[in-house]
Parts: C-alpha cells; sequence; structure tokens
C-alpha cells in the first residue's frame, strides 16, 4: 500500500527566456508521505509547484500522477484529477464568507446544469445541500466552523492558512501541495500547524509535498526531503542525511547562520 | 433549525409573491393614469435596467471588463426588427436594395421575435468571447470595444439585411408596460437566481482572484463564455425591447457612447450589485429625461443662455468623474436587496427601540 508512487517528476526542466528556474528536478513521492521541498529564495521550489499544478508547462520533462502522464494539462482539470494547492501569498475570494470560500471547491463537483440551479430543481438543490453538509464537516474538523459565516479575508492571519487548506482538502485531493504554510507563524503556531498536517494526512489519506523555511517545520515532520539551489537538486534523503549534507549546509544553512 | 430555515424560505416565496403582485398592481395603474411621455420614461428605465444588470453581471461578477454592450444591443435590435415587420412595411423601408428574399416574407409575433434578438446576440457573444475572453482587463475592454465598432460597421455595408445606414422605419410600436417591465422583472429574477447559485459564486470567485479559481477546478474559459454569453442574450433582448420602444432603429444608435451610459448605471449602482443596477438604470432613465431643460435656453433675470446640445452627457460624464474619484464603490457597493437583509433592518430596528424605550 504505501509503495504506490503517487507524484513522479522525470528531469522536470523549464526555463524562462535564458533562464533555467528549475533543471532536471526528479521528485518520486509514495503514497502517505510526507516531503519537502527547500531552498534558499528563489531557487525555483514555487515554479516547480506551478509545473505540478498545471500554471507553467515544463520545457522538457514529465510528470506522472498515479501513473497518469499529467504533463501541459489545464489547472482545472489537474485539480479534479485530485491534486490540491495553497499559496505562498494567500490567495483567499475576499468577497466571500469562509464557507463560501470552501464551496467554491464543491463546484465542479455539481452534477447538475445552470438550468437547473436557476430554477431550483432537485436535483441541483439536493447536491447543494450534500455539499454543504460536507463542507460544514470539514470546518470543524480544521476548527472553522465558529467562523463559518465571516469574511474570509477578516481571519486572523494563522486562520486564513488554515482555510486555504480546508478550501484545498474539500477539492478532495490525493496529494496536497502546501507552499510555506508555516510562513510567518511563531514557533508555537508552527508547532500545531506540524500536528494539524500530519493529523489531516492521516485523516483524508493524503500524501504531502510542501515548501517551507522553518527547519523545525520540515525536519519535524517531512520523511523525505529535496533541497534546490538555483534550480538544481543539490541533495535528496531523510531529514538526517540533509542536516549533515556539507552542500546543503554551504548553499542553504550556511546564509542562515551567517545572517544570525 | 432546519423547520427555521424552512420557514424563512416559505415566509421569502410569499413576500415575493406579494412583492410581484404590487409591481403588477402599479404598472396596471401607470398604464391607465400615466401619460404617454411619463410612460415612455419609465418603458426606456425598464430596458436600461435590463442592460445594466446583464452588463453588472459580466463587469460587476465575473470581472470583465467588457466594453461591447451597445453591439450586442444593435445585433439584438436589428435582428428583433427584421423579424417582427410586417412584409409589406419591409418594401416600403428597403427602397435603396430590396431586402434578401429569404428574410422578406417573415413576420413573427413581438416577444418571440426579441427572444430571437437575444439568441442571436447571444451567439455572436460565444463567438467573440472564444477567442477574446483569454484576454484580460484593458485588452478584453479594447478587443470588445473593437468588436462593437465591428458589429456596427457590418451593420452600415449589409444593407439587403439592415438597409445600411438609412436604418429601419415602422417597426411594431410596442407602448404596454406590461411587456417592457415584464422582461425587466423576469431578467431580474433570473439574473438574481444566476448570481446566488453555484455558477454565481464561481463568477465571483474568478473576479477574486482567476489563479485560486482555477487551481479550485473552475474552468476559467467555459464560466467567462457562459457569463459573457448571459450578459449579450439580455444586451440583445434589451436592444430588442429599444427598437420596439423608439421604432426606428439605424447603426449610429449604438456607437460607444451608449456602452459609455451602461457602463455609468453599472458604475452608479454599484458593482456587483444587481439592486444597485436597477436603482441606477430608473435613476439615468429618468435623469436623462428631466436635465433635457439644460439644453434649451435658458433666461435667468433677462439674460439668454443658448441650450447646447449634449449637455447632458456632459453632466453625466462629470457624474461619473465624481463617482470614481469619491464615491468608488457607488450606490449600493456589493450589497443587494434581498428579504433578509430587510429582516434584519427591521429587527436592528426594534432592537433599537427597544433599548431606547
Amino acid at each position: 500500500m504505501s509503495s504506490e508512487k503517487i507524484l513522479e517528476t522525470k528531469n522536470l526542466t523549464i526555463k524562462f527566456g535564458g533562464l533555467t528556474a528549475v533543471s532536471d528536478l526528479n521528485l518520486d513521492i509514495s503514497k502517505g508521505q510526507i516531503v519537502g521541498l527547500i531552498g534558499p529564495n528563489g531557487a525555483g521550489k514555487t515554479t516547480c509547484f506551478n509545473m505540478i499544478t498545471g500554471v507553467y508547462r515544463p520545457t522538457v520533462g514529465n510528470i506522472i500522477f498515479r501513473g497518469r502522464d499529467i504533463t501541459g494539462l489545464r489547472p482545472d482539470f489537474i485539480t479534479k484529477l485530485g491534486i490540491a494547492r495553497t499559496f505562498q501569498n494567500i490567495r483567499l475570494f475576499q468577497s466571500m464568507t469562509v464557507l463560501e470560500n470552501v464551496m467554491i471547491s464543491k463546484h465542479v463537483r455539481l452534477n447538475a446544469s445552470l438550468l437547473e440551479g436557476v430554477l431550483h430543481l432537485p436535483r441541483y438543490t439536493k447536491a447543494r445541500r450534500q455539499h454543504l453538509e460536507e463542507c460544514m464537516g470539514l470546518l470543524e474538523q480544521v476548527g472553522l466552523a465558529d467562523v463559518a459565516n465571516e469574511k474570509g479575508t477578516s481571519l486572523p492571519y494563522g486562520k486564513q492558512r488554515r482555510l486555504e487548506i480546508a478550501r484545498a482538502l474539500a477539492t478532495q485531493p490525493t496529494l496536497l501541495l502546501l507552499d510555506e504554510p508555516a510562513a510567518g507563524m511563531n514557533p508555537q503556531e508552527s508547532q500545531e500547524l506540524m500536528d494539524f498536517i500530519m493529523k489531516i494526512r492521516d485523516l483524508y489519506g493524503l500524501t504531502i509535498l510542501l515548501i517551507e523555511h522553518h527547519m523545525e517545520v520540515v525536519m519535524g515532520i517531512c520523511e523525505k526531503i529535496t533541497v534546490l539551489d538555483y534550480g538544481k537538486t543539490i541533495a535528496q534523503g531523510t531529514p538526517a542525511e540533509i542536516q549533515s549534507n556539507q552542500q546543503v549546509i554551504k548553499a542553504y544553512l550556511g546564509t542562515v547562520e551567517e545572517n544570525a | 433549525m432546519d423547520k427555521q430555515k424552512r420557514d424563512i424560505q416559505k415566509q421569502d416565496i410569499i413576500l415575493t409573491i406579494i412583492a410581484l403582485a404590487l409591481c403588477a398592481l402599479l404598472m396596471f395603474l401607470g398604464e391607465n393614469f400615466l401619460s404617454r411621455l411619463q410612460l415612455r420614461i419609465l418603458n426606456l428605465a425598464a430596458i436600461y435596467v435590463i442592460l445594466g444588470i446583464s452588463l453588472n453581471l459580466v463587469i460587476g461578477f465575473t470581472g470583465m471588463f467588457s466594453l461591447g454592450h451597445a453591439g450586442f444591443m444593435c445585433v439584438g435590435a436589428y435582428t428583433a426588427a427584421i423579424l417582427s415587420m410586417p412584409p409589406a412595411t419591409k418594401e416600403l423601408v428597403y427602397y435603396m436594395v430590396p431586402i434578401n428574399p429569404a428574410l422578406a416574407n417573415i413576420q413573427w409575433g413581438i416577444i418571440p421575435a426579441a427572444l430571437a434578438g437575444g439568441v442571436v446576440a447571444a451567439i455572436f457573444g460565444f463567438l467573440v468571447g472564444f477567442p477574446a475572453l483569454r484576454l484580460r482587463d484593458d485588452y478584453l475592454a479594447i478587443a470588445t470595444l473593437g468588436f462593437a465598432e465591428i458589429i456596427r460597421i457590418v451593420v452600415t455595408n449589409t444593407t439587403s439585411i439592415t438597409n445600411g445606414s438609412l436604418g429601419l422605419k415602422d417597426i411594431p410600436s410596442v407602448k404596454s408596460i406590461w411587456v417592457y417591465w415584464g422582461f425587466a422583472i423576469l431578467t431580474i429574477l433570473i439574473l438574481k437566481a444566476i448570481v446566488k447559485s453555484s455558477w454565481g459564486y464561481a463568477f465571483k470567485a474568478i473576479r477574486d482572484d482567476e489563479i485560486a479559481a482555477e487551481a479550485m477546478g473552475i474552468n476559467l474559459l467555459k464560466h467567462k463564455l457562459l457569463s459573457f454569453t448571459i450578459g449579450a442574450f439580455f444586451a440583445g433582448v434589451a436592444g430588442a425591447l429599444m427598437a420596439y420602444l423608439i421604432t426606428s432603429i439605424d447603426p449610429t444608435m449604438f456607437r460607444f457612447t451608449f456602452t459609455f451610459q451602461i457602463l455609468l448605471i453599472v458604475v452608479l449602482g454599484g458593482m456587483g450589485s444587481l439592486t444597485g443596477s436597477v436603482v441606477a438604470g430608473v435613476l439615468v432613465a429618468v435623469g436623462m429625461e428631466w436635465l433635457r431643460f439644460v439644453e434649451q435656453d435658458m433666461n435667468i433675470f433677462g439674460y439668454v443662455i443658448h441650450g447646447i446640445s449634449g449637455m447632458r452627457m456632459v453632466i453625466f460624464s462629470v457624474l461619473l468623474l465624481l463617482i470614481v474619484l469619491f464615491y468608488r464603490q457607488g450606490l449600493l457597493g456589493t450589497k443587494e436587496l434581498s428579504w433578509d437583509s430587510l429582516r434584519k433592518l427591521t429587527s436592528r430596528r426594534s432592537k433599537q427601540k427597544e433599548v431606547s424605550e
């Protein structure tokens, strides 16, 4: 069971003009794993997410999701297949409440036509009611049920991040991509986030790929880590291996020490 | 909880029926007691309401800055006019170049012809939207503006179908307030249902953040095209009604300035508020008429100021500037008038009363 491959990237490369943002990235993620993607700023981590979710089309290489080549497919189609993501800079729908934000994810699962929606025919109202229940259940599990009818963007920062994750979960993904989920969080909030990520992984049977700068989060929950620097993969392995890797220390942790 | 919700739903339906009955009563009174000019202004207001809310769906709810509304109106107006004119009138009107024989003997009823106007405009909307909606913001505005001009020029030059720059005269006249406000109320009800449905939220999601909407599985092009086509349909219907109201149309009517006027309604009422567009639609129609005095000669203490035609548009342009500068959210912002909001308002009032007592 745990050996089932969820995501595989082969020689993934993208060039913007003369700049190679990511080159020869080979990821191999099995079911249930939490994998970290780290690297200094501008290393190409978010670009990598954008390729996996279809926002960018890779110049070279393939992305294989559960045995299917998804290279170059449209983002909404990739979401339907079961890859969901959150964004580095929170992208909530500002005009909507928490519940409405989550309900948007259910729109594609609606098996009814616009006409049925306008006329409130049973197939539409039944599906909507069921989605509403599912979303309320989800909000309860992530601890946002009490603010369900508040504007999403009026929530405190930590809860906004949590709402973004909830919104991604509502699309019923098998693979969840988290782009810096702990950005701007204090140690205690990061700890809560780590527990939360582990909890949803077990609860929904997810596989998670995350970008993160907080080393305690990455080392704490990731089983495997890939380190990028200037688009190149400089190390891959378990947290212990990465921590002792000289090249990583030089490229990444070294600079952190200098700054400190 | 669930029972309470159902009770509220039932209450809403009853209230809506009462409100519709009230509208019917008002329309009945209007039809019988208002002067012809007043009726005409009210009917024009209904057309402006349809135009305003349909453009608001596109601009305010889906966030697509389209300036092609007058073009779709033009398509609707010509389609409805050609379909509804009696063959004998057609022979008289097309005196320079005879009408295409395929169209010469058609005579449809007024309402089917108006709906056909909407459908043809929607087809045009779909065809234009398919390539153009890949663009965003200013680029989309330029593309749709260009389209509206193309339509106008095509209409001017396809003389055997549209009678070219001579325009069409003696289009069947419709004076009944029931037709105009009937269409307007139906449009309001349909668009409100769309906006409140899952699709309405999908449109708003696209407006708020395209990238996030796509990541939530919403097919951008499909939904934008849907919204754009619905907007074009109602613009077409409004164009048809315009043809029946004025009874003569020509290509110059549907210039960019007309789109600008509809845009004024949307901005004045509030982008993203159907209620706002309804209120603003009526205000602009009545205001345009009321402001006619500024274009006439004025005698102030023996000093005569000569009227300048076009002065009304200047006033409206200044109004638009002021709104954009100082009151960007418009009359209603994104708020809607609904039974729910009224209920909240009255309960707050009564609570305040309790406190003050």
